[in-house]
Formats: structure tokens, C-alpha cells, sequence
């Protein structure tokens, strides 16, 4: 069942909000201790929540476009009096004292949210790995890492445990993850969603998106949450996204670009199944009508020493609020200095330490003009590429990530290993556009591989007409 | 593009950002952010003297809300997270006096 029809059943009295809520409580119950895909499952809330939205369908009334949805929300977007912790220990027993934004939309629109996601921590990973939970398991193959840093999110869609959830992506982290659990993931153009109550990692890369089993329910979990916020300055004055009509469009005389740095080209290590799987996707979309052509976006190369170096400057100087002061855990010493240094000592993972040193370093006199002037001036260079393959093209396309699932622990030696997981994701972030991952095909390990749609800023709508037509294409084949 | 990062700057990139660093921990990490930066040495082959540098992906600028009055946040509730409140106020340990 769709979450569209399970909506429309809840709405004509055919089905109740709790009946379709312990129905995935039992899923997660069964298999949640395997999976670890949620820091907190909000049980009694949930519960609650679903009767509210029965009752108001008992009295005639119409809860919203997501009436009686159960969502998983990643653990980087606040919950009014419901722990928050971004996988770290620096946020143990944190309380937030307001809702996110899209919290309060998806509750609007009559969602029942159902648990918070684990991630790697503050965001920082591809893998879920990096999680003072534990890590999550991909639920088509529990050796296997379910991608990061929303893994928790791809894990429980993936699993079954709730139709839809939220993740956050700042150089990947929806995608990717989407990708290597089979399910859709969308990061949406920079500014279209709310920020407001995400927790920062990198505040001029981080966007929040949906996770679905179909391209039509990312696109209904988007245009719940989409729209504009006075309460975000950097939120798109634009009303929410409309896209049912994409769906059924088609890409008929669509002209589609395959990024050839992605695509076997200048960029090694993106595997030969990924590539045979991109191969019959571009087949998909001729066949349906689009042009597709080979293009080049030459700086896309450069997109990855230039992530590297601005998301970690944006999260030192964002991560430096954890002193111990304001909120979160204390460890108490003698001086103001040495409680803060010992919090935050105590209080991190490796990772993040990594990474707030990383940037920290780069904005540091001496090395500023060298990595990051040097790498604000690439992504000029990556925003006027893209400008110009739009000139030709209406849409990108690329494979999400270089590989399948790889093993846990495959990485966590080398974080540059990790850290190309990103390679052909990161570059929509720097430029601030729209991508989104759609199942299609499988590895020669039989796990699931993800193309990427990519599309101008604002451009979603063109975006999801091809989306839908690989999405049909991929079940036409399986 | 620079000499490989050493131990000593890594030390004093932790000291910066308040955190203290096992010498284990200072190898280790020395030898990761070496690894990092010789990574991020490829954007020395452009040629980037007159490119503009981009600090954010919109165009927008100077967004201000409207000059109504809203409802004021709750101060409890704020100070309810903190780890130790006195007087309506964050308390720390000692700050002034010591020795950096």
C-alpha cells in the first residue's frame, strides 16, 4: 500500500491511525534489536498521537495529507521535551525546548511521528558508524553498513519500520544512505525546507529531506515539509512544493546530461556494477523519450577537497557552542577553560574531534587563503559548471555512490576512504541544487545500486519526472 | 601546496578548539589530517586568481522579519538544559584568574 492510499483509507474510516501504527511498532519490535535504526522509539507518544488523529476522523474532520503516517525523524532535529542527541554524548540528556519546523508541519499534516533516527554523529559520516549508540545495520544485509549520516532514517524505511522519514543531507547524507538501503532519498534545493531546530553541522551546505519506498511518497513527505519559514532567514520565500503533477509528466523531450567525471571519467573508484546500472538507466530514459547525452562538469572533481574543507571550517565555528555552559553534560574542573576543554574532550568522538580541528585549522592565520579562500573559489567554479551544463541539459545524472553496502568496519581506519563515499554527491551541496537517489538495479552482490537525478536550483518539479520514470522502469525489470 | 601538517600543529589546532588530546591520539589524528590536507593539495592545479569566492548558494540578503511583537521565549525553560543556573543566570566555575 502506498502512503497515499493508506492515507485515503484511514480518511474514509476503512482503517484506523492505530491500527497502521501497531502494525509497524510490531515490525520494529521484531527486528529493531538487529537493526539499531533508532536512538528512541517514542512508543507512548506515538500511541497517543494516533488515537488523536482517529478521533478527529471520527468527528468528520480531515487531519492533513499525512493523516495517520507513522515518520521517523533523524536525531538531529529537535523535539520539544524529547531527547535530541545527534548521536553524541555531548547532548546526553539534552531536552529541546522547541519543536523543528518540520516537526511541527508533519504533525500539521496529521503524521505520527514515531522515533528518533540514529546518525553518525552531528552528521559526520557515511556510514552510522560513528554513533555513541552503536552502529545501524543495513536491514538487506546486517553485515553491511546502511550508509550515513541519515542511516538510521534509510534503515527504518528500508526495514519497514515506518513508510517515510526525515534525514538531513549536507554533502551526501540523504542520498547516500538512500542509495544503500534501496529506498528513495531526496535533498531538496538549499533553502526549501526549514532549518529551523536542525541541529548546524554546516549551515551553508545542510538541507532536510524525505526517505520513501516510492518516488511518489518522497514527493508528498516533501511538499508537506517544504514551503517557506520566517523563522529560517535562509529559507526560499516560495509556498510549498506542488509535485503530483511531475509523476505522471514523463520526460518526453527531456534533454538529461550524464556527468562524465562521475561516470567512468576523470573520477576513479566508482565500481563497474554501479556503472553497468547507470548504463541501463540512461537506456531507461532514452526509451521514455528524454535525450541523453555525455556532458562534462569539470570541477566536479575538485568538489571533494573542497567539502572537505568548508564543512569542517562551517562545523568548528558551529560545534564550538558545546562548552558545557548552556546546556548539554558538565564535566567539572576547576576553571572555566579547563571544564569547557574537558566537556567537549569527554563529550566528542573521534570523528567530530577530527573534523572541528580539520576546519578549525583551515580558517587558522597562516592557512586561511591557502584551503579555505582556495576552496570558496572552487565552489564558485562548481556553481558556474552546473550553470553552464544547464544551459544544455534539463537535468544531470550520476550514480549516488561509488559502491553497494560495503562491510562495517570496512572504513573506520581511513577516514578519506570514508570521506569518498561523497565523491558524487557532494557537489549538489556546494551549489546548493536539488538530487535525488532512486533505486535502480543491483550490484553483482545482489545489493541495491542508486542513481542520481540532479537538477537546477528550485528545479524539484523536472527533477521527480525522472525520478517516476526510473522508478517505473526499475520495478518493469525486477 | 604547504609542508605536511606536523604533531606540534595538530597540538596546537586541539589547544584552539578546546580539546585535549591523548599523544596516541595526537599520532593518530597528525597522520589523518596529513592524509586530509595532501588530498585537498589537488585544487593547487587551478588557476584561481580572478574567481570570486562563494560563501553561500543564495542570493539572499538583508532578510528581516517583520517588526511586530512575538511571543518572547520561555527563560525556565531555556535554563532548565543547563548544567548549573544560579539567580536566573548560567554559572561556571572560575573564569577569571587563571592562567591560560
Amino acid at each position: 500500500m502506498t502512503v497515499q492510499e493508506t492515507v485515503l483509507a484511514i480518511q474514509k474510516g476503512e482503517m484506523k491511525a492505530q491500527e497502521v501504527l501497531e502494525s509497524h511498532l510490531k515490525t520494529i519490535q521484531d527486528r529493531e534489536e538487529e537493526i539499531n535504526a533508532f536512538n528512541l522509539v517514542m512508543t507512548e507518544e506515538a500511541i497517543k498521537e494516533a488515537e488523536k488523529i482517529d478521533s478527529l476522523v471520527a468527528e468528520g474532520k480531515n487531519p492533513g495529507p499525512l493523516t495517520g503516517i507513522p515518520v521517523a525523524v533523524k536525531d538531529n532535529i529537535c523535539t520539544q521535551g524529547i531527547p535530541t542527541t545527534c548521536s553524541s554524548n555531548i547532548l546526553a540528556g539534552w531536552l529541546p525546548p522547541y519543536d523543528a519546523t518540520i516537526v511541527e508541519r508533519l504533525r500539521d499534516a496529521g503524521a505520527v511521528i514515531v522515533g528518533k533516527t540514529n546518525l553518525d554523529e552531528f552528521a559526520m559520516g557515511a556510514s552510522t558508524e560513528n554513533s555513541a549508540f552503536g552502529p545501524t545495520r543495513n536491514p538487506l544485509d546486517t553485515t553491511r553498513v546502511p550508509g550515513g549520516s541519515s542511516g538510521g532514517s534509510a534503515a527504518a524505511v528500508a526495514a519497514g519500520f515506518t513508510p517515510l522519514a526525515i534525514g538531513s543531507d549536507t554533502g551526501g547524507s540523504i542520498r547516500q544512505p538512500a542509495a544503500l538501503c534501496g529506498v528513495v532519498g531526496v535533498k531538496p534545493t538549499y533553502g526549501r525546507v526549514s532549518r529551523y531546530g536542525l541541529v548546524a553541522f554546516a549551515s551553508s551546505l545542510d538541507q532536510i529531506g524525505p526517505f520513501a519506498e516510492t518516488v511518489a511518497d518522497a514527493a508528498l513527505l516533501l511538499e508537506v515539509i517544504s514551503g517557506h519559514d520566517p523563522l529560517d532567514t535562509t529559507s526560499i520565500p516560495e509556498p510549498p512544493l506542488d509535485l503530483s503533477s511531475a509523476l505522471t509528466q514523463g520526460v518526453e523531450g527531456l534533454r538529461i546530461g550524464v556527468i562524465d567525471e562521475l561516470s567512468g571519467g576523470a573520477i576513479e573508484g566508482i565500481s563497474d556494477d554501479v556503472l553497468a546500472c547507470l548504463e541501463k538507466a540512461v537506456e531507461a530514459l532514452t526509451s521514455a523519450g528524454a535525450i541523453v547525452e555525455r556532458t562534462s562538469v569539470p570541477s566536479t572533481v575538485y568538489g571533494l577537497s573542497a567539502y572537505y574543507v568548508i564543512a569542517p571550517a562551517e562545523a568548528s565555528s558551529n560545534l564550538a557552542r558545546y562548552d558545557g555552559v548552556r546546556f548539554g553534560p558538565r564535566v567539572d574542573a576547576k576553571t572555566t577553560s579547563e571544564m569547557m576543554v574537558a566537556t567537549r574532550t569527554a563529550g566528542f568522538g573521534d570523528e567530530v574531534k577530527r573534523r572541528i580541528m580539520l576546519g578549525t585549522y583551515a580558517l587558522s592565520a597562516g592557512y586561511y587563503d591557502a584551503y579555505y579562500g582556495k576552496s570558496q573559489k572552487v565552489r564558485t567554479l562548481i556553481m558556474n559548471d552546473f550553470a553552464a551544463a544547464y544551459e544544455k541539459f534539463d537535468l544531470l545524472l550520476s550514480p549516488t555512490a561509488p559502491t553497494t553496502a560495503f562491510p562495517l568496519g570496512d572504513k573506520t581506519e581511513d577516514p578519506l576512504q570514508m570521506y569518498l563515499q561523497d565523491i558524487c554527491t557532494i557537489s549538489s551541496n556546494l551549489a546548493g541544487h536539488p538530487a535525488m537517489s532512486v533505486p535502480f538495479g543491483q550490484g553483482t552482490d545482489g545489493l541495491p545500486v542508486g542513481i542520481q537525478v540532479l537538477a537546477p536550483a528550485t528545479d524539484e518539479h523536472t527533477m521527480f519526472r525522472a525520478g517516476a520514470i526510473l522508478e517505473a522502469s526499475n520495478q518493469g525489470q525486477s | 601546496m604547504n609542508e605536511r601538517i606536523s604533531r606540534e600543529d595538530v597540538a596546537h589546532v586541539a589547544r584552539l578548539a578546546c580539546l585535549s588530546l591523548t599523544d596516541v591520539e595526537l599520532d593518530a589524528f597528525t597522520n589523518q589530517l596529513a592524509d586530509i590536507l595532501e588530498h585537498a593539495a589537488d585544487l593547487d592545479a587551478l588557476d584561481l586568481e580572478t574567481v570570486e569566492p562563494t560563501a553561500h548558494p543564495l542570493p539572499l540578503i538583508n532578510v528581516f522579519r517583520d517588526d511586530k511583537p512575538g511571543e518572547a521565549v520561555d527563560r525556565e525553560k531555556f535554563l532548565a538544559s543547563a548544567p548549573e543556573v544560579e539567580n536566573n543566570q548560567f554559572k561556571v566555575p572560575p573564569a577569571l584568574g587563571e592562567h591560560s
